[in-house]
């Protein structure tokens, strides 16, 4: 599998995404204005302040030309993968439900987190190996958050539909929602699951050195719940 | 060319923690009896078609989600 790892203007995760990407098959960086993502199978929205951020969060890299080959190779069913600043992305885009908001603590916060995946009963290629690693762990992945603006938020009668849908693809565990996010929601997916979003930062949890190789299975997950363009 | 104002505003009932912060923040200062404070955005701007306004609002200038826009035009 090939991946493409997009790059705004102040991006600043996609030096990580791109390693995480390299462990599990082929990867490049995919510049903003590139309109052709031919040969490639999945990508990832990286974190950081794509375009200052300016407007809101995610509100003009939704129109970079990379973003409009993005849309169309999700509608395809390709995988998708936004962390952070590009779940902010996907979100404006309309390729994810809900929007993120200001942290209700008023501040930045920066720490590792338990997530609660639920499993996936994944059946694309290599789910047996995301699925067994789900089912070794409980469900738990330590991977670290850190942003201003990751309070999930969607009006109560989409949150139900989410949930109804198997569409909350990651939690916060019990007491460590970081910023009032609703119903501790740190990830959604898309209806279709190849379009998968959350806040916190599995490219920064692929290595033993940094404490955690959890982040590795959110990877994993998408390419096995997407089929390649 | 018409002068145009846009004022983009949290939705109501949606935790703005900005608005708090600063309503927080006024008792120190001494100023007391000011409640509901919420911060939001101006945007001014120059257009030909002022009809144009409110669809630049959906798509781009407010996220009709979470917030509330108005339009002024001059």
């Amino acid at each position: 599998m090939k991946w493409g790892v997009l790059q705004f203007p102040g991006s600043c995760d996609e030096r990580d995404a791109l390693h995480a990407c390299s462990l599990l098959g082929e990867a490049r960086l995919v510049w903003h204005e590139e309109r052709g993502l031919d040969g490639i199978d999945a990508v990832v929205v990286p974190g950081g302040f794509s375009y200052g951020d300016y407007l809101r969060a995610g509100a003009i890299a939704r129109f970079s030309p990379a973003m409009e080959a993005v849309a169309e190779m999700a509608a395809a069913g390709a995988p998708v993968l936004g962390i952070c600043n590009g779940f902010q992305v996907l979100c404006e885009a309309g390729l994810l439900p809900g929007a993120l908001l200001l942290n209700d603590t008023m501040r930045f916060t920066c720490r590792q987190v338990d997530l609660i995946a639920p499993r996936d009963d994944l059946t694309g290629p290599g789910a047996g190996q995301v699925n067994e690693r789900h089912d070794q762990r409980g469900g738990r992945l330590s991977i670290p958050a850190k942003h201003g603006e990751g309070r999930y938020w969607a009006p109560d009668d989409v949150l139900d539909g989410l949930e109804a849908n198997g569409q909350v693809a990651y939690r916060y565990a019990p007491g460590q929602n970081p910023n009032g996010s609703a119903r501790d929601i740190a990830g959604v997916r898309n209806e279709a699951g190849n379009v998968v979003g959350l806040m916190p930062h599995p490219e920064h949890a692929v290595d033993p050195l940094t404490g955690s190789t959890d982040g590795l299975r959110v990877f994993e997950a998408v390419a096995a719940a997407g089929a390649p363009a | 060319m018409a002068r145009a104002r846009v004022l983009i505003r949290p939705k109501e009932g949606i935790l703005d923690p900005q608005g708090k912060a600063v309503e927080r923040a006024l008792p120190a200062l001494g100023f007391e009896g000011i409640e509901h404070v919420h911060v939001g955005r101006m945007v001014e701007l120059d257009v030909e078609d002022p009809a144009r306004l409110g669809e630049l609002c959906e798509k781009l200038l407010a996220n009709p989600l979470i917030e509330d826009y108005e339009i002024q035009t001059f």
